[in-house]
């Protein structure tokens, strides 16, 4: 299959009105896709994980889930930001302002001549479509409609908190946001919500020098909600970026983190818990190059797979030469509840400097039966002890939250979600 | 209090009998010892009996206070009033042993309809009860008998059952692993929760245990069978002779 007709798949119009930074940008990315070709089945990176619901034309339909219960970070005071469906909603939005930041939105910026995210919106996108194409981030940067733009030139005082409501069954939303965290600063971003039936997000970060970025998100509940995301960060010295994912539910959902460290003594930890039953596919791609030294990458992930739900784990570790005195550490889990699930781990690591430490392990097993009934000779029900243990099973990837209150709420709604399941 | 009649059980997954009539009968307020040689089906008895998977019972009937055990979930059993102490202690990662031990005694309480204990007077009982045990506060907080050491582990099931407080305690060689001194702790622990509505079924394979909590009645289990019951002194017998003679009558 040619180029070209590979890319007729995305036959969108790059935004209009859009100043000389942004239509550069996009018409650059735009070129990139055009030589990529949007994924396909056959392609290496996508063999466990079918791209073509998340490339054709038309978004399918996902129902929108409705529960009673209350949103989620609902009681943790935040500035606030709000997507339907994709579209920035003022009225539910607070201002865009807080102490030490500076937001504004993508579809703003983009009209100007000239704003600061030139420097980072696609460009690391871009770094990160080697040695492996991501072609769906390359058509993010070109077709994204709007997002989020967030400088932190101090450490700020609360967390950004974006919510993505998802009101129409057919909604295609493709979202690009841009954080920039200055020496020494420190900044919180929480997001929350499925966003649509087919979600397409990009959120680049630029971590500057003994900067902290802290990312905390909690994918929607809606079940046949669809979601590709990227992480593309930059590591300076001595920064720190941590980032967890918590999924429950969706057909769909591609999570790639693509992690650069590009300055010595830097942290970078990705983690995440995904809970899934029935019709569920999860995918975890990570890809962490180490290019300095002394720096620490952590990867923890942890599935819950129940009905014939699919767990998926690409995760790589890439030391390059020099990169001396590099600790990176990798697991990835999965728990089967039953037979029918299944998880697809390809754990990899490649090292070209000689003083590093690198460890990696990927395991699947279903519940401890001996534990399972320790815990039931002492009175505790089956079905509560089974929750028990996969919260147990679940917590090392908790833990990985620097955050007390946002760990909290988390563990809240795995609680919730496997006692509804188990009544 | 524990009543078995012609109990036979065997493996679910093979064809293996492992108990072949054992009839035996605890009496409320009684220490009952069971001694034998290993592979003799003790273990296997005290699993069927808290309803463990992976057995058959093919014939006979086990009863607490009249009540079918065999009927019964691991669960329900337990809320019954039974309580096994482990031999192999299963370690838990990922759950604190204090939250192990407050959802078990909660749990209990719930089956048995009676109101859940608060948090603060759940501390202070656990925190009395794991002092008198020479249980630190971190092996508290630690994962369930993760990286405890073998006594340590032991402790730790009697300070479960000290929190439970069963009317029916099995103790599968809680004496195995113990240093002279943690032996003392487990047989005063024990010794302490002796009542007249509780009874014990003790199994082990030295009388250095029995010289602590000293047994009413004692019992020879040999390939699946009760094969000789007596007092106290049954003990010292196979102390010194070990089994031989004993198996030689029966044969
Ligand atoms: N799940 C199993 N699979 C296979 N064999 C088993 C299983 N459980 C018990 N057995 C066998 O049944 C017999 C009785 O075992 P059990 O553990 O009850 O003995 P025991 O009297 O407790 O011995 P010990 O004194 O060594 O603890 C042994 O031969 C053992 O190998
Ligand atoms: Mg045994």
């Amino acid at each position: 299959m040619g180029a070209a007709e590979k890319l007729t798949v995305a036959p969108r119009a790059l935004p209009e009105g859009q100043g000389v930074w942004a239509q550069t940008a996009r018409e650059d990315a735009a070129a990139r896709l055009s030589a990529m070709g949007m994924p396909v089945r056959r392609d290496e990176y996508w063999k466990y994980t079918n791209p073509l619901s998340l490339t054709e034309e038309v978004a399918p339909a996902a129902e929108v889930f409705s529960s009673d219960e209350a949103p989620i970070f609902d009681d943790i005071d935040t500035l606030s930001i709000v997507f339907v469906d994709g579209v920035f909603d003022a009225d539910a939005s607070d201002d865009l302002v807080l102490e030490g930041l500076e937001i504004s939105r993508l579809a703003d910026a983009a009209q100007a001549d000239i704003h600061w995210a030139k420097d980072l919106y696609g460009v690391l996108e871009n770094n990160g479509q080697n040695p492996v194409h991501r072609p769906l981030a390359a058509a993010n940067t070109a077709f994204a409609t709007d997002g989020v733009l967030i400088r932190a030139t101090a450490k700020v005082s609360k967390p950004v908190q974006v919510t993505y409501l998802h009101k129409s069954d057919t909604s295609d939303a493709i979202l690009h946001h841009v954080v920039r965290v200055d020496d020494g600063a420190e900044m919180t971003l929480i997001e929350n919500g499925p966003a649509a039936a087919r979600f397409n997000q990009v959120l680049e970060v630029d971590v500057a020098d003994r900067a902290a970025f802290h990312h905390v998100r909690a994918q929607g509940r809606d079940h046949a909600r669809r979601a590709v995301t990227h992480i593309f960060t930059r590591l300076g010295t001595e920064s720190t970026f941590k980032s967890f994912t918590l999924t429950a539910n969706g057909v769909l959902t591609r999570n790639e983190c693509i992690m650069e460290l590009t300055g010595d003594d830097a942290i970078a930890h990705v983690a995440g818990a995904a809970v899934g039953d029935g019709d569920f596919h999860h995918d975890d791609t990570v890809f962490i190059t180490h290019d300095a030294e002394n720096c620490e990458s952590r990867q923890v992930f942890k599935k819950v797979l129940r009905n014939g739900a699919t767990g998926v784990f690409q995760g790589k570790i890439l030391v390059k030469e020099g990169a001396q005195k590099t600790d990176g550490y990798q697991i990835s889990q999965a728990l089967l509840l039953d037979g029918d699930s299944q998880f697809l781990a390809k754990p990899e690591l490649e090292i070209y400097a000689d003083d590093v430490a690198c460890s990696h392990g990927s395991t699947s097993g279903a519940i401890d039966e001996d534990a399972l009934f320790y815990l039931r000779s002492r009175g505790v029900p089956e079905a509560q002890a089974q929750n028990l243990l996969v919260l147990a099973f679940l917590g090392e990837a908790l833990e990985e939250i620097d955050n007390d209150d946002l760990a909290a709420e988390l563990l809240g709604r795995l609680e919730a979600w496997f006692e509804r399941r188990s009544s | 209090m524990l009543e078995i009649k012609n109990l036979h059980v065997q493996l679910e997954d093979e064809d293996k009998q492992i108990l072949k009539g054992v009839d035996l009968t605890v009496e409320a307020g009684k220490v009952h010892a069971i001694m034998g040689p290993n592979g003799s089906g003790k273990s296997t008895l005290s699993y069927v009996l808290s309803g463990k998977d992976g057995y058959e019972v093919t014939d006979g009937e086990a009863a607490l206070d009249g009540v079918d055990l065999l009927d019964l979930d691991a669960e329900e059993r337990a809320a019954a009033g039974l309580f096994l102490a482990f031999q192999y202690p299963v370690e838990i990662p990922g759950v604190g042993n204090m939250t192990f031990l407050r959802t078990a005694v909660n749990a209990q309480r719930k089956a048995r309809g009676e109101e859940e204990m608060s948090a603060g007077d759940f501390l202070k009982l656990v925190r009395a009860k794991a002092k008198s045990l020479k249980i630190d506060a971190d092996m508290l907080k630690r994962p369930v008998n993760v990286g405890f050491s073998g006594g340590e582990k032991k402790r730790n099931e009697i300070l479960q059952m000290a929190m439970l407080e069963p009317k029916m305690c099995i103790l599968d060689e809680t004496d195995s692993g113990l240093d002279v001194d943690a032996m003392k702790l487990v047989a005063e622990g024990v010794n302490a929760l002796r009542s007249e509505g509780r009874s014990f079924l003790v199994i082990t394979h030295y009388q250095r245990l029995l010289d602590h909590i000293k047994p009413d009645v004692v019992h020879i289990m040999a390939n699946g069978r009760i094969i000789k019951t007596g007092g106290p002194e049954l003990a010292l017998e196979v102390e010194n002779n070990g089994y031989a003679d004993l198996l030689a009558e029966v044969a």
